[in-house]
């Protein structure tokens, strides 16, 4: 949930990337962080197993800019893909704004994007909430891989509830950003409306 | 305050109350520095040496660690662990929980110890918790015109306002 520092004139927001693993998740904010001007980003902090798979979490907290007054912070984590994992996954998943559910194109990953998106569905539950309030936008990775899924069968599969979505090659960057614009608008909007606007 | 939501929304006079608790807690446990943080990682106030820290990134991983740490006192049927101590070798950090949904950490060196730092995080986590009640009290029985002025404020954000802030 968001933390809003009247004295300081501060919104804080998580934004939480989920999804299977390897869908790249973490290249997201490697990519974000890579691109972004030094003042408006911290440390990038990733707790990860020594292969660079995701134990814990990647954090990276990201100054969006003046609204209103209002210095606009965004808070990013990762959770850790892999099935296994699923206790860390919830602990990451509280009190999160908005998320981000990153899905692998590639046709043999199909069953894992749906696995892990009703992971998501079933912590989400657990906290009392649903994705039908939860402001959320899918990413559809990996487009430029030959093997992937027609767009309108992952649209058919897994954006039950009409959310904003995009078509991405995280690791070149395509895509990462027009993401965060869109889940960061989400996030604000739904702030906005919550405090009564 | 707490919104219904879930929010938490801090007022100029409620961070002046916690700052002086916090400055209180650091001198009476002659510690480096204090943070008082939300369950999801955000820095609600901080007080003492804080400028030397990465007080966000520090924020993220404590409550990530306590997190961690209140999973495995379910998976050993406790209910939760209360405190955490870091040992390092020129300082250490004493993590407490406070009031179920926040969560003290306390920087501190050779100059103090253990014992008198968990005496006295005892004593700040009532009167933060006692300070969070007033708060909550005085949100329901006052007009205070923080929340109004600041729901106003908010409501004025229009979609143009959005599209500018996120010119990335």
């Amino acid at each position: 949930m968001s933390f809003i520092n009247y004295a300081a004139r501060e919104i804080n927001c998580k934004l939480v990337y989920y999804g299977p693993g390897l869908c790249g998740k973490t290249t997201n904010l490697q990519q974000i962080y890579a691109r972004i001007e030094p003042t408006a980003k911290g440390k990038l902090i990733s707790l990860s197993t020594e292969t660079e798979r995701t134990l814990f979490f990647d954090f990276l907290p990201l100054d969006l800019g003046t609204i209103r007054g209002f210095k606009t912070r965004f808070h990013l984590y990762t959770v850790p893909g892999q099935v296994f994992y699923d206790a860390s996954r919830k602990l990451i998943l509280k009190g999160a704004d908005g998320v981000v559910f990153v899905a692998d194109s590639q046709i043999e990953r199909m069953e894992s994007n749906l696995e892990s998106w009703e992971n998501l569905e079933g912590n989400l539950s657990e906290q009392g909430q649903t994705l039908r309030t939860v402001p959320h936008v899918i990413q559809y990775n990996k487009r430029d891989l030959p093997n992937v899924v027609p767009l309108e069968e992952m649209q058919a599969a897994l954006n039950e509830h009409n959310a904003p979505w995009l078509e991405a090659c995280a690791v070149k960057g395509v895509g990462v950003f027009e993401t965060l614009k869109a889940s960061a608008k989400l996030v604000l909007t739904d702030l906005k409306k919550k405090m009564g606007g | 305050m707490e919104t219904s939501a879930g929010d938490l929304i801090l007022f100029a006079e409620e961070e002046q109350r916690l700052v002086a608790l916090l400055d209180r807690l650091c001198q009476e446990a002659k510690a480096r520095a204090a943070f008082l943080i939300d369950r999801n990682g955000h820095l609600i106030a901080a007080s003492g040496r804080a400028a030397d820290l990465d007080t966000t990134s520090l924020a993220s991983l404590a409550a990530g660690g306590m997190a961690a740490t209140g999973g495995i006192a379910q998976l050993v049927g406790e209910r939760g662990f209360s405190g955490l101590v870091l040992e390092g070798e020129r300082s250490h950090l004493y993590i407490a929980i406070v009031r179920d949904d926040l969560i003290l950490v306390v920087h501190f060196d050779r100059t103090s110890s253990v014992g008198l730092v968990r005496f006295r995080v005892r004593w700040a986590s009532d009167e933060i918790g006692r300070a969070f009640a007033v708060m909550a009290e005085q949100s329901r029985t006052h007009a205070d015109p923080g929340p109004t002025d600041l729901q106003n404020q908010l409501a004025q954000i229009t979609d143009e306002d959005i599209e500018n802030l996120l010119s990335i």
